[in-house]
């Protein structure tokens, strides 16, 4: 056990603890434009984070360098989709959630 | 540390599991579709962390890439078709 595989399970491991989170934000938020939040942040942050210490165990070669391009190419693609979703559905006409809107809360 | 990779895994697969919830019961179709592009967000890090269980990575890696790519694709000509088109969607207020 180096150095290096502590590290990385550290990175590892707190990837996965965003990735619970932004999990458990898309079951309980009430609402859709406050669930695409926990879609593309911390989502992301978490993909990141793993990815990251996947390529600190990998060492500089070349699986290491596709596994920064994939790290680029997804926090460029994933909150550029998101915000897709929320432009169409603003532009078809779904109504935001106001704190006095006649909206149950809890009918998710 | 392939076990450690293992272990990660088998969380990640339960974590994987809990948007599926809001894809059976999402409300309109918008939460449906943000459910499965947060499913296929995810299931980029088990391909990669299978790949370092079976010793393959190097070929796990452009499964990877082009598992992303179309993943991408497809939200965003999702998105624009259902933006774009004329059927009328059931309110439900």
């Amino acid at each position: 056990m180096t150095i290096i595989n502590i590290i990385s399970i550290i990175f590892v491991c707190i990837g996965i603890l965003f990735m619970a989170v932004g999990s458990i934000g898309m079951l309980r938020l009430p609402d859709f434009y406050s669930r695409t939040h926990a879609v593309s942040k911390s989502d992301t942050l978490g993909i990141i984070f793993v990815m990251l210490g996947l390529v600190i165990y990998e060492g500089f070669t070349q699986s290491g360098v596709k596994l920064i391009l994939i790290v680029l190419f997804i926090a460029l693609s994933n909150p550029v989709g998101t915000h897709a979703l929320a432009r169409a559905a603003l532009k078809k006409g779904l109504k935001p959630l106001f704190s006095n809107s006649k909206q149950k809360k809890n009918d998710s | 540390m392939e076990i450690f990779f293992l272990y990660s895994a088998v969380f990640l697969t339960i974590i994987i599991a809990i948007p599926l919830i809001r894809v059976v019961k999402g409300p309109t179709l918008f939460d449906r579709l943000l459910a499965t592009n947060a499913i296929a967000t995810k299931t980029i890090v088990l391909i990669c962390l299978i790949g370092y269980i079976f010793n393959r990575i190097d070929m796990f890696l452009d499964i990877t890439l082009a598992y992303a790519i179309l993943g991408f694709i497809g939200s965003l000509v999702i998105a624009k078709f259902v933006s774009d088109s004329k059927f009328r969607r059931k309110e439900q207020e």
